[in-house]
């Protein structure tokens, strides 16, 4: 049976019908499914080009872990249920409606019916079933895996008809629907083959044939050219309609340029070759600001992201005879006060001007201003004060010498060394300014930009540093994805990693909260709980809080349905709705053809 | 074609080039003294961070207005805003010369608080601008030229004593100290150094403050040059240890030790001081490109590489051109070593026997 359906879309490719059909979009099929959008009505063509700061490092949904492969992966590919970037709420994917038990256990999702992958194959719930049993799979190793496992139990996957598949869940999810949020469905008829064989962390690579992809994104991939870039077109078969009955999407292809960091990103949108910039730094957005009126920029600051920077020191438990020092200043690094002292002395209104240029907020906890949802609002913001940070030094045995230098009680000066990534300006900028900060507490400072890896290596590895200045966060305004960093066994859980039972009381009670919103439903309760922990970390300092970037992106003033937001993808998400109201001009200017 | 080329290749020592001669070294006395005396004439501390001045332009010094003060140089209040900075004519801040602002060691032995020039707070006076923590880069300037120069002095010195020993052992000896002597000079040639040391600070120890990193550089800048100059010492006492005068020295008894001392080694002293010449203006630059690539001496303390490390961002390069100052003080200070090292050589030159 399967290897007939296989022989009739061979069949089907060779029509030259098909060929030639494949390049505008299909007809509505009857009794088809599909999705209507609310958006504004575009027209048809043109190509969009993107810069990219790297290249993908694979097209495989599943396997995937970082941002410049996931923003690829997502135009070709759809989940069940989705979030929409601008409202933040879920709406329908692929499932048209679904319905939660009252016990918020059991997920009922109808799929849509007459849809199909993009290489024109019908999709119904023996893909659904195939992509979440690769999605559990220990073996494959999908990063999404953590996500649906909870208490340890996958959930239990139930196809009830070809058209209604049921989850069931050993705990209730207070996150509920918005679980199936960037779980891609998968073909089943191209790739259960390499699973079966043990080969599906090799499926889909870069060089994979594009014959040999599909899936139900608005793009599919066309063309891959190394080091060059990445070209996608339309899906003729995208499940999702405008208000007038076109199907979506507008754009013929979009193109990835793979341009090579952020300050080439910004030349080439200058230069005209690209027509979206995500992701850009503060001072680039003003360089761009200057000229926006005359190229018609459409250039957004979104407010504030959900990322936040802060300063850890390292508490891990450390080896004294193999790092006699970092073990000598964590005597300083433990004690309250003095994490207290640091805080109060570093100027977060300076980093916001210096490193953000004013496009920036200063942070005191986890949860910034960005996330309406969550923020604790009640957190204290204590102002800048040296004499409140000296008299709390003070208190815990520190002394100033006569030279004005800090000693602690043996009478030893206090001197640190933070680390950087030295590929991270803003971060490094940040260092120098705290560094000039707490000079005036009389502690010396050291400031050293690592390489990325080689940072991460120790902070992560060798425990072999005092404190650092890194970034967390930026996906997603729940409190979920968080676990790993406030659970006292979390694997980013960075001041102290590997703890075998929470270290203090305050760790403890994180976990006890932390493990409880994430099965609690009511959002009231959930809110509860989680000011709680943001008020424990705030008050706990295991990281000092320093700002948060606002969110800035900017358009070619040509492209139609232009929304960008705040949360991940911030420009490309609604890529099946963006037009371009002059195709022509923008081929032209790509210089591609 | 003959003619324009002596012509360009006149010695800057001639007679008939007094006054080159009497620019340079005026240029090269200046130079130093600039540096030297950073403190008095830097307006600032290098490393004091006027936050509300972030990229401000250089100052514009005014010379007169319609009322009150004539011909007394001052400058306007600025503001900052979103879009930059401006000038608030209400306000005006005459310069003040003698001024007593931050203190600071002069010659590093004095703690004093006299500076050249400054304007009263919470005036400032910023003539090459400030960079992105609102620093003084004309302070910086002078303060950084501390550091690189220092870097390129010292580093020549340690590699001249290098080359000078390794050279004159080599060229003395022959045989097969020559050979593995220069056999490791060969090898030293072909060390990827840059790469080398891009590894190297990966294992650096993390506590390394300002003062040891900057040792470490220029031992290790000094260290790497070596063997140009080894191989030119060698072919000099080479050539000398064959000479009549050695002959007949070392028939009446001379050590070798006295031989190198009196009679060879002082035959390469000519084109040490060249090479030296030579060598400064090329480690003042090494220095540069490694603190630029994050490899030099560390913030808040200033050297023309860490500075000119800022130019790497697209956007400072086109909005900040001020920022640029280094780069040209590398300029000038290359200019000046090269014009000193092309009289010197024509001084040997004119010299040697």
């Amino acid at each position: 049976m399967k290897g007939g359906a296989r022989l009739a879309l061979i069949a089907c490719l060779c029509t030259p019908g098909f060929a030639a059909a494949a390049t505008g979009p299909q007809p509505l099929g009857p009794g088809e499914e599909v999705q209507q959008v609310a958006a504004e009505v575009g027209r048809y063509g043109g190509r969009l080009v993107v810069g990219q700061r790297s290249e993908p490092k694979t097209l495989n949904p599943v396997t995937s872990t970082d941002a410049i492969s996931r923003e690829v992966i997502a135009r070709c590919n759809a989940d069940l249920i989705s979030i929409n970037r601008a409202s933040q709420q879920t709406e329908p994917g692929l499932a048209k409606s679904w319905k939660i038990s009252p016990d918020g256990r059991t997920f009922t999702l109808n799929l849509r019916k007459g849809v199909r992958f993009s290489d024109g194959h019908p999709f119904d719930a023996d893909d659904v079933i195939f992509s979440f049993a690769v999605y559990l799979d220990e073996a494959v190793g999908s990063p999404q895996r953590d996500l649906l496992i909870i208490d340890g139990k996958p959930p239990v996957i139930t196809k009830l008809d070809p058209y209604t598949v049921r989850f069931t869940l050993p705990r209730p999810y207070a996150a509920a629907e918005r679980l199936f949020d960037g779980l891609a469905i998968l073909p089943k008829h191209l790739l259960e083959k390499s699973y079966e064989q043990g080969q599906f962390a090799k499926a889909w690579t870069l060089n994979t044939a594009s014959s040999e992809m599909a899936g139900m994104g608005p793009f599919r991939v066309k063309q891959y050219v190394a080091g060059q870039r990445i070209v996608l077109e339309r899906n003729p078969y995208y499940w999702k309609i405008d208000r007038a009955g076109h199907r979506l999407p507008y754009l013929d292809e979009v193109t990835f340029l793979f341009v090579g960091g952020e300050d080439q990103q910004v030349m080439r949108f200058e230069a005209g070759d690209t027509e979206l910039i995500s992701r850009l730094s503060a001072e680039n957005f003003a360089l761009l600001s200057k000229d926006a009126a005359r190229n018609r920029w459409q250039l957004s600051d979104l407010g504030p992201s959900l990322e936040y920077n802060f300063l850890v020191f390292n508490l891990n438990q450390v080896d004294s005879r193999k790092l006699p020092d970092v073990a000598g200043r964590q005597l300083w690094f433990s004690e309250l006060k003095f994490r207290q002292a640091v805080s109060l002395a570093i100027d977060r209104d300076a980093i916001v001007r210096l490193v953000y240029g004013r496009r920036g907020t200063p942070l005191w906890g986890n949860v910034g201003p960005g996330n309406k949802l969550w923020v604790n609002e009640s957190i204290p913001h204590p102002a800048r004060s040296l004499e409140n940070a000296r008299e709390l030094l003070k208190s815990a045995g520190f002394s100033l010498n006569d030279a004005g230098r800090l000693l602690d009680s043996t009478r030893k000066p206090v001197e640190f060394t933070i680390i950087t990534s030295s590929s991270n300006r803003q971060r490094t900028t940040m260092a120098t300014l705290v560094q000039n900060d707490l000079s005036q507490l009389g502690i010396q400072v050291n400031v050293v930009p690592l390489d990325f890896r080689a940072m991460l290596d120790r902070i992560f590895q060798t425990f072999d540093y005092e404190a650092a200045i890194m970034g967390l966060g930026g996906g997603d305004p729940d409190p979920n994805p968080e676990m790993n960093v406030w659970l006292s066994s979390g694997a980013t859980h960075l001041w102290h990693l590997n703890e075998i039972e929470p270290a203090t009381d305050w760790e403890r009670e994180i976990d006890q909260l932390m493990q409880q919103q994430m099965v609690t439903l009511k959002y009231d309760k959930r809110k509860q709980l989680y000011d709680r922990v943001q008020q424990l970390i705030a008050e706990n300092l295991p990281f000092v809080f320093l700002a948060t970037p606002d969110i800035l992106v900017g358009a070619n003033g040509d492209i139609g349905n232009f929304h960008p937001a705040v949360l991940d993808d911030n420009t490309l998400w609604n890529a099946d709705e963006l037009y371009l109201r002059a195709p022509k001009a923008g081929v032209e200017r790509a210089g591609l053809r | 074609m003959q003619m324009s080329c002596c012509s360009r290749a006149t010695p800057a020592f001639a007679p008939e080039n007094t006054v080159r001669k009497r620019i340079l070294i005026l240029a090269l006395i200046a130079m130093h003294a600039a540096i030297l005396l950073a403190g008095f004439i830097a307006p600032y501390d290098p490393a004091n961070q006027n936050r509300g001045f972030p990229y401000a332009p250089p100052a514009r010094i005014h010379w007169s207005r319609s009322s009150g003060v004539r011909w007394r140089p001052f400058v306007y209040a600025s503001s900052a805003n979103l879009d930059g900075y401006r000038e608030d004519v209400g306000q005006t801040f005459p310069l003040r010369f003698f001024y007593r602002g931050d203190s600071y060691k002069l010659l590093g032995l004095w703690t004093v608080d006299i500076h050249l020039f400054g304007v009263e707070a919470p005036g400032r006076i910023f003539i090459l601008g400030t960079d992105a923590y609102g620093r003084d880069e004309f302070s910086r300037l002078l303060y950084g030229g501390q550091i690189s120069l220092a870097a390129g002095l010292l580093g020549t010195f340690i590699t001249l004593a290098m080359a000078t020993l390794i050279g004159t052992i080599s060229g003395y000896f022959g045989k097969w100290a020559d050979e593995s002597l220069m056999g490791l000079a060969e090898l030293f040639v072909c060390l990827p150094w840059f790469y080398f040391l891009v590894a190297m600070r990966a294992f650096l120890p993390l506590h390394l403050n300002p003062t040891n990193t900057f040792l470490l550089i220029i031992c290790v800048i000094g260290s790497i040059g070596w063997t140009r100059p080894a191989r030119l010492v060698r072919g000099i006492v080479w050539s000398a240890r064959n000479r009549e005068y050695v002959a007949a020295a070392r028939g009446f008894g001379a050590s070798d030790f006295y031989l190198l001392q009196r009679h060879i080694v002082p035959e390469a002293f000519g084109t040490l001081l060249t090479q030296a010449a030579v060598l400064v203006p090329q480690y003042v630059a090494a220095e540069a490109v490694l603190s630029f690539f994050g490899l030099g001496i560390a913030e808040p303390v200033p050297s023309w590489g860490n500075m000119l490390g800022t130019l790497q961002q697209y956007n400072v390069i086109v909005s900040y051109y001020w920022l640029l100052a280094p780069a040209g003080a590398l300029v000038v200070t290359s200019v000046i070593y090269w014009l000193l090292a092309d009289a010197l050589h024509n001084w040997v030159k004119s010299h040697s026997i």
